[in-house]
């Protein structure tokens, strides 16, 4: 086997809206080589990719396929020049065939029409190549997701793919198929394919590749053969960030009452068995990494979604299942991760995104109508309690504020009462630095003030910054929680990661 | 920046135009504007007996459009509202007919237990007669509520729901009547269709439910909550909505304002008709649609619904005095609607752009 990159990037950086995503990135792929890239969520990681498989162009630097210029216009370029992606998503059309999966985006043809016999010929072939029979005309939706992911490992193959991009492909694996796929992976490996390998769960990494490379902010922290690197060295290279005046000053104190209590709420396949409780005047942080059930947890706490058993309470008074608006009745407030979607009215004012929570309370008694000039008052008043800038309030619709001021919105709508508690999931995701600062200001706030606030976010340092307590949770169990006075970035890591001391990961997927 | 250097220095009746077509009475002008170039071609457009036409024309297709707007605003539509039209008039006129012909009815379901041959069980009597409207309005709002919870509850598309619905109520109208009209109705159930030249019973229900339905909507809590459903129906329920309750009123309102307009129509025709607003359904999503409220959901508002209505009620008035044929007539109403839904889309621009 020849030792001449197949692959190269020299340099490479792409910007979004002036945010460097990727910065003078170098990285090289050999043949029946695996090269492991890790790296936080926002690390770069899939913009990389998404640059090599010609999603969108780079802003600068070079790349090489075999030592020519690479410069693929569109996916289709980088399929035809022998780059194959398998995503993290499953982008596979659940209401077509395999066949037809496999062959999506170049069908074969017998003159101008599609060739159905040599598509069921290729696709059994390759099906079979991989150990599965099932037919090729099956419908992908009566596939299982591990079957589904094999799927689409098949459609890479089926394009002949010498370069092959798994991204966190074991998410939606079963602990079985997951081991199936690394023999798989090695076998492609012998055929003298080169593959990169993106995943959080840093025991596969270890395990399964041959080189590294480790990104934060877009930049590569370290990089070098894989037996270098222990899962410590890892983590330490994947994290490290200067927390000190990025966080305003704590004035909060917990105090020894509970504001919200979870008891043995279980969702199967989500969330099992989680209790927990958040002080009054505490800042809880809750650290997970996608797929961990964080999200999902709130959601449930909220009643937005519903779960099997299990109970929750706010200031010792049960919520209903299911039920958003009696946790709101009983002092709840949630600031979803999804603040586009589910966040505010997009195309309303401050006014009516302010009043949609507790427009009740702006009821004259009598005519039984809502007044608005309260509730542009109470708007005026929150939006510069919270700092929001706007050009009017009853006029200027909130989508065309920036992000920090439109999550200031979403928030500002619980706030004309002071709510018991508080979740907020991902509450800085997405806006600039001055605007988190004010965020956090506001968290601290209201803990000083009296409520329990629950945080939920990915960046680590973050919640190191304002939280109390850290939950780390892992596939929807809490694995540890961590005091303020114990707060140790690896530590917290290991348990989201769910690494034992001895760098083992414990508990996979069931 | 530049967008503002340059409408600044926009010459002046490009302005003007630009903030015509902007404006939310931008329907009204373009009304008015179409009577004043039609009135020197029509004449007689201005005597009394027309405009009394015009107006005993508008009042029950404005409620009915008022209700359409409560559900197009939370982002549904109701096609049924037609078939609640004929359903409430034939059940309403079998109660409260005075007597029936039974050469003609005594095949009919009703005949023997609702109906015989000195009319309806209700008739006769100024108790049943309000209870015979209550149940006129109710039929309404059974419907309203039939189409509701299969949008809430069972999440279905309110397109296909009230497709359905609209069969089905169609049908049991003309079961129930074996498609014969209903005929002498009570004095004073006539009366409330009653007109003198331009001041008529019906307009002072249509005006009261249409300013009934714009409180509703813009001032009170349900009204907020139809929009916020309309535009976002996660983040309402997030922020306490109660979602499927307001969905299911929005139904229930579209219903009811149906059985007032079906009551307001059978007095005049002073008749329980089978398919009475069988061909209505385009003037009603139609106004609506012409006045801006939108098909996708979260905007409009009755003052809209009802420049749509006076729109399409003057067009139709107008074209029939053209002397065109029926097909013309629909020709020409489909490319003005499509003029309209042009506009629409260019004012949107317009309104985005400032």
């Amino acid at each position: 086997m020849d030792d001449t990159p197949i692959f190269q990037c020299n340099g490479v950086g792409k910007a979004f809206f002036g945010v460097k995503a990727l910065d003078n990135v170098d990285i090289e792929l050999r043949r029946g080589r695996v090269l492991g890239l890790i790296g936080e969520n926002g690390a770069g990681k899939s913009t990389l990719m998404n640059v090599i498989g010609g999603f969108f162009p780079q802003d600068s630097g070079e790349m090489f396929l075999d030592g020519k210029p690479y410069r693929p216009e569109g996916t289709l370029a980088a399929t035809k020049a022998g780059i194959g992606f398998i995503h993290q998503e499953l982008n596979l059309f659940p209401n077509l065939a395999i066949a037809e999966n496999m062959f999506i985006d170049d069908f074969p043809k017998r003159g101008p029409l599609i060739d159905r016999r040599e598509m069921a010929r290729r696709t059994t072939g390759v099906l079979k190549a991989l150990g599965m029979d099932f037919p090729p005309w099956l419908k992908v939706e009566r596939l299982m997701p591990g079957e589904r992911q094999m799927v689409e490992i098949a459609r890479v193959l089926a394009s002949d793919a010498r370069i092959i991009i798994f991204d966190e492909p074991t998410t939606s694996l079963t602990a079985k198929e997951t081991e199936k796929l690394f023999v798989l992976i090695g076998q492609l490996k012998e055929e003298g394919r080169a593959i990169v390998y993106i995943s959080h769960i840093l025991g596969d990494v270890e395990k399964l590749c041959d080189d590294l490379v480790i990104l934060r902010d877009g930049g590569i922290t370290a990089a070098g053969r894989c037996g270098e690197f222990c899962v410590e060295r890892m983590v330490a290279s994947m994290i490290g960030r200067d927390i000190g005046s990025i966080y305003p000053p704590k004035t909060n104190k917990p105090g020894g009452e509970v504001a919200l209590s979870v008891k043995n709420l279980s969702q199967s396949g989500i969330v099992s068995n989680i209790s927990l409780d958040l002080k009054k005047g505490e800042i809880l942080g809750i650290f997970g990494l996608m797929g961990s059930g964080r999200t999902e947890l709130m959601r449930m706490i909220f009643g937005v979604d519903d779960y099997e058993s299990g109970a929750v309470t706010v200031d010792r008074v049960p919520i209903r299942r299911s039920n958003p608006r009696d946790a709101i009745d009983k002092g709840m407030a949630f600031v979803t991760e999804n603040r586009r979607d589910e966040g505010f009215l997009q195309s309303y004012p401050i006014v009516d995104n302010i009043g949609l929570v507790y427009m009740r309370d702006f009821i004259h008694p009598l005519t039984r109508l809502v007044d608005r000039k309260r509730v542009a008052g109470e708007s005026v008043r929150i939006a510069g309690e919270l700092k929001i800038k706007y050009a009017s309030v009853d006029r200027q619709a909130v989508k065309s504020l920036s992000g920090g001021n439109q999550q200031k919105v979403a928030l500002g709508k619980w706030l004309v009462k002071r709510p018991k508690a508080l979740i907020l999931d991902e509450p800085t995701r997405g806006i600039d630095v001055g605007a988190k600062y004010e965020v956090y200001n506001i968290i601290n706030d209201l803990a000083a003030g009296g409520s329990g606030v629950m945080v939920v976010s990915s960046e680590l340092g973050e919640l190191m910054g304002i939280a109390d307590r850290i939950v780390a949770m892992n596939r929807g169990e809490i694995i540890q929680v961590f005091a303020r006075g114990e707060f140790d970035e690896e530590a917290i890591m290991r348990a989201a990661f769910r690494i034992h001391e001895d760098g083992m990961r414990i508990g996979s997927a069931s | 920046m530049s967008a503002q250097i340059e409408y600044k220095t926009e010459a002046g009746w490009r302005r003007w135009l630009r903030r015509i077509l902007a404006s939310e009475f931008f329907v009204l002008y373009l009304t008015i504007a179409y009577v004043l170039c039609l009135s020197p071609w029509i004449p007689y457009f201005w005597s009394m007996g027309n405009l009394t036409d015009i107006l005993s024309n508008t009042w029950p297709l404005l409620v009915i459009a008022v209700g359409q707007t409560f559900v197009l605003i939370i982002g549904g539509i109701d096609l049924s509202q037609t078939s609640v039209l004929a359903f409430a008039s034939i059940v309403g006129a079998a109660l409260i007919c005075t007597s029936l012909e039974p050469y003609i009815f005594s095949k009919c379901v009703m005949w023997g237990w609702i109906v015989a041959e000195d009319g309806g069980i209700l008739a006769h009597s100024t108790a049943g007669f309000v209870l015979a409207i209550a149940i006129m309005l109710g039929c309404g709002m059974f419907v309203g509520l039939l189409n509701g919870i299969s949008v809430a509850a069972f999440r279905m598309p309110a397109f296909m729901v009230t497709l359905v619905t609209m069969m089905m109520f169609s049908a049991v109208a003309l079961y129930l009547a074996g498609s014969e009209n209903i005929m002498h109705l009570p004095d004073e159930f006539v009366l409330l269709g009653d007109s003198y030249d331009l001041v008529s019973v019906p307009m002072f229900i249509a005006i009261g439910v249409t300013i009934l339905a714009h409180i509703l909507l813009r001032r009170s809590l349900f009204g907020m909550q139809v929009y916020a459903v309309g535009v976002n129906p996660m983040a309402s329920r997030i922020s306490g909505v109660p979602v499927r309750r307001v969905i299911i009123l929005a139904f229930v309102i579209s219903g009811l304002c149906a059985a007032i307009g079906s009551i307001l129509y059978t007095a005049r025709f002073e008749m329980g008709r089978p398919t009475l607003g069988a061909t209505m359904l385009m003037d009603v999503v139609g106004a609506n649609v012409i006045g801006g409220v939108s098909l996708s959901g979260g905007k409009g508002k009755i003052l809209w619904a009802v420049f749509g209505v006076l729109f399409f009620v003057i067009l139709a008035n107008t074209l029939n005095f053209l002397n065109l044929s029926f097909y013309t007539i629909d020709l020409v109403k489909g490319v003005v609607i499509f003029g309209a839904a042009t506009l629409d889309v260019v004012r949107g621009r317009i309104a985005q752009a400032s």
